[in-house]
């Protein structure tokens, strides 16, 4: 049991998708100008990502590796991340109209966020089992929208802030990135022995 | 080979089916009224109603947040159509019926900036990065959405000028306003 803590803590902390692999940038600088939508694509991207960490498992396991097709991994990935997205696109837009509005093309965009492959193709590379793979894909998700919120939070601070004119808007963003990104390089303490 | 292609077959089919079942069964019915109403509005998406869209604007009308006498590019005549759509009387006389205008690019103040074209709904401004800049007459719809950004103040909007290629006989007088003198 406590082995599983440990795989959820060091994949949300430890090695957090977005800031120590650096992957998903896309949502994390386009989605946090607001904690509300910040909020919402991060649970959106939550589902996504543990959805799809256990069917690409599934599919690996039974359908890739008996067959002996494992070069069209990346293909077969991206087709079920793609349907996994187009549902979650429905049941967003059936259960929150007004998260819908907000999120706008980011729902979409999921597909394309570079985390959820990532997460997939790590786990056949980590030769994880099953409940392994799923912890994986929910704490990537959670440490996703952890950073996400965090970051939105901040960003609505920086809006405030007085800024000099030639670091306002993005740059700052990037800056306080980079910052963020130190800071939970100090998480890997927790890591060693 | 056919292992792998009958995979992605079997797979692309599966996924499929299952999409379209979840579709039928998380489907979300839109009012019908509001896609009536986004129908009969210009649909440039030009934003001078303070809606982000035309469909956004529709649903303020449904909603009641919005007057019909809301759409500027689609005046008077819209507002009497939008009216009638739903069931509101309102006086329209208040509203002032200018006569249509387009934008016209005054040439000796262009600088080639090309933000008017990037603001342009229906893609009536025509020119590149530093040359000029001017207007497909046929295709702007005066919505004025290129004024404001222009940092030159280079564009007007003027009245279309009358040719004999435009010009028609003005309408026979309303029912309404002929009607005291049948009378």
């Amino acid at each position: 049991m406590s082995e599983y803590f440990l795989l959820l803590l060091a994949t949300a902390l430890v090695n957090n998708v977005v800031l120590v692999k650096f992957l998903g940038l896309c949502p994390f600088m386009g989605v946090s100008n607001k904690l509300d939508s910040a909020i919402g694509m991060g649970f959106a991207t939550t589902f996504v990502l543990t959805l799809s960490a256990a069917s690409s498992w599934l599919i690996e396991r039974f359908v890739l590796e008996p067959l002996g097709i494992e070069y069209l991994r990346i293909l077969t990935f991206i087709m079920v991340i793609a349907a996994v997205v187009q549902f979650t696109e429905m049941v967003v837009r059936k259960t929150s109209p007004v998260l819908y509005q907000v999120l706008g093309i980011f729902l979409p965009l999921i597909t394309t966020n570079c985390a959820v492959l990532g997460v997939a193709l790590l786990n056949v590379q980590q030769d994880h089992t099953f409940v392994e793979s799923l912890l994986y894909g929910f704490g990537s998700a959670m440490g996703f929208t952890l950073v996400m919120v965090m970051f939105a939070g901040l960003r609505e601070r920086l809006a405030l802030a007085d800024v000099p004119a030639t670091f306002a808007g993005a740059p700052i963003g990037f800056i306080v990135a980079g910052l963020l990104s130190l800071a939970f390089l100090g998480f890997s303490g927790l890591a060693a022995p | 080979m056919t292992e792998a292609l009958l995979s992605l077959t079997v797979l692309g089919v599966t996924l499929g089916a299952l999409l379209g079942l979840a579709a039928r069964y998380l489907s979300v019915k839109e009012s019908p009224l509001k896609a009536e109403l986004t129908d009969m509005m210009p649909g440039t998406n030009c934003g001078q109603c303070g809606q982000p869209g035309c469909a956004a604007a529709a649903d303020a009308l449904i909603g009641g947040q919005a007057e019909v006498t809301l759409c500027p590019p689609g005046g008077r005549a819209l507002a009497a159509e939008l009216a009638k759509k739903l069931g509101i009387v309102v006086d329209l006389s208040a509203m002032e019926e200018h006569e249509p205008l387009i934008a016209f690019v005054n040439e000796d103040r262009c600088i080639g900036c090309t933000r008017c074209l990037r603001e342009c709904p229906t893609d009536a401004l025509v020119g590149g990065p530093k040359s000029m800049h001017t207007v497909i007459r046929p295709l702007c719809t005066g919505c004025e959405a290129c004024v404001e950004v222009c940092p030159t103040d280079c564009i007007d909007m003027l009245p279309v000028e009358k040719t004999l290629r435009n010009w028609y006989w003005p309408k026979p007088a309303s029912n309404q306003q002929s009607g005291n003198i049948a009378a």
